[in-house]
């Protein structure tokens, strides 16, 4: 290690000037293998109130569980026009709204596969790291064998459970107090 | 056994979630410690952004109007290297800023100063094989921001950086060297002691554009593999 790391610094509240061409928030387009759903995050501070300056970014693997990315060189289909980063502001409701397609498993180092899950980044005015946390789909089988969930204390592991309503999964995040979500250091 | 393939972040380099002098940081950070994750192939790929096309002017903040923006004009400048000072090649960096006033093009922005309708503010550069990325703006005003009594931001460009992974997101800012209003900027403060002296750039009197602008240097290091072996 030659050169020390650049530290991090929050978003502030005008994030905006890079946004306005490069905010993704329809990351499958027609054609695209998969499921077609919907994904809405919504943002809480610590005593619940929603967050409407908020940021968040996903970044997920196709339907088929591939990553659009050299390191992942298994031999599954790329989808043209998917490379599953997306990324959008809350609104008003503290919520950021996405269009995708769910995820497929993908491997964990240790063996065995992990269940379908969507890579959240959060950033907001007084938040001075980058968060990571994990959206899960509730109720999908492959949860109880997932090598991370079985990591979390049972409590904890509902706060990254994002629930259904029709095509639409919905996962409240907070970013402290009782209901604090799971976040990891990666 | 897996193995890390990016080296985990040692605690002094970045700010602590909570910084009290920082007003907003109460009600926004996690009490619980985070959960340490094995990097699978979630953490170690991520967005490449390669099909983004970047028009030729998005590194040129200057030329985003027809007419040129009011302040003084300045090339901000430097390379995305990795903890190693290994070059990130391609690596996308976003920056968004305040105009000269001190006033961003943002509907949430009511400080009372000038907006620059010649001024957007926001830009992209990819940077080249050697990691080196360039832009073209102005420098930005500081501003009051109600933190506390007569609390003003110092003059700051806002960075965002992606990397070759999801670990290796950052999101950061860029000050100038030797400004004033440093000693008093809670968010400046909240980076430990030893490691905020990397968020100022540097005069660059060898890269000044004679008789048009001056520069600035801001070399931006993020996450890097970690070299061991994976066998013996």
């Amino acid at each position: 290690m030659t050169h020390a790391l650049t530290p991090s610094q929050t978003i502030g509240p005008f994030y905006f000037g890079t946004i306005v061409k490069a905010y993704r928030a329809d990351l499958a387009p027609l054609g695209v293998a998969g499921e077609r759903i919907e994904l809405a995050v919504t943002l809480h501070d610590a005593e619940g109130v929603i967050v409407p300056d908020g940021l968040i970014e996903i970044w997920q693997a196709n339907s088929h569980g591939r990553y659009n990315h050299p390191e992942d060189r298994r031999n599954l289909p790329l989808d043209s026009g998917f490379d599953g980063y997306g990324r959008a502001s809350t609104d008003t409701s503290g919520t950021a709204h996405f269009g995708t397609v769910k995820p497929g498993r993908v491997p964990w180092p240790a063996g065995g596969m992990q269940a379908p899950h969507v890579n959240l980044s959060v950033f907001a005015r007084g938040v001075l790291n980058r968060l990571a946390t994990r959206l899960y789909f509730e109720s999908d089988p492959a949860n109880a064998e997932d090598p991370v969930l079985k990591m979390l204390p049972a409590d904890r592991r509902a706060t990254l459970m994002a629930k259904r309503n029709g095509s639409a999964w919905h996962l409240p995040v907070h970013l402290g107090g009782a209901k604090e979500t799971v976040f990891f250091d990666i | 056994m897996s193995q890390d393939i990016y080296r985990r972040t040692p605690s002094g380099q970045h700010p602590p979630n909570l910084s009290p002098d920082y007003k907003s940081t109460g009600l926004r950070s996690p009490r619980q410690a985070p959960i340490a994750l094995p990097q699978s192939l979630s953490e170690i790929t991520g967005p490449l952004l390669m099909g983004e096309r970047l028009d030729a002017l998005e590194n040129d903040l200057t030329q985003q109007r027809s007419t040129a923006p009011m302040g003084e004009r300045i090339v901000v400048h430097g390379r995305v290297l990795d903890e190693n000072g290994k070059a990130v090649p391609n690596a996308m960096v976003e920056i968004w800023q305040c105009n000269a006033a001190g006033r961003y093009h943002h509907p949430g922005d009511q400080h009372d100063a000038p907006l620059d309708p010649n001024f957007y503010g926001g830009g992209r550069s990819r940077a080249d094989a050697d990691g080196h990325y360039q832009f073209i703006t102005i420098k930005p005003g500081a501003y009051p921001w109600k933190n506390h009594h007569n609390a003003w931001r110092p003059a700051h460009i806002h960075f965002s950086l992606f990397g070759p992974a999801f670990a290796t997101r950052l999101i950061t800012q860029m000050y100038f060297p030797d400004d004033p209003l440093l000693a008093y900027d809670p968010i400046y403060n909240s980076v430990p002691a030893g490691a905020r002296k990397r968020l100022q750039s540097t005069f660059d009197m060898a890269s000044t554009k004679p008789e048009w602008a001056l520069a600035y240097k801001f070399d931006i290091v993020l996450r890097g593999r970690d070299a061991t072996p994976m066998e013996n």
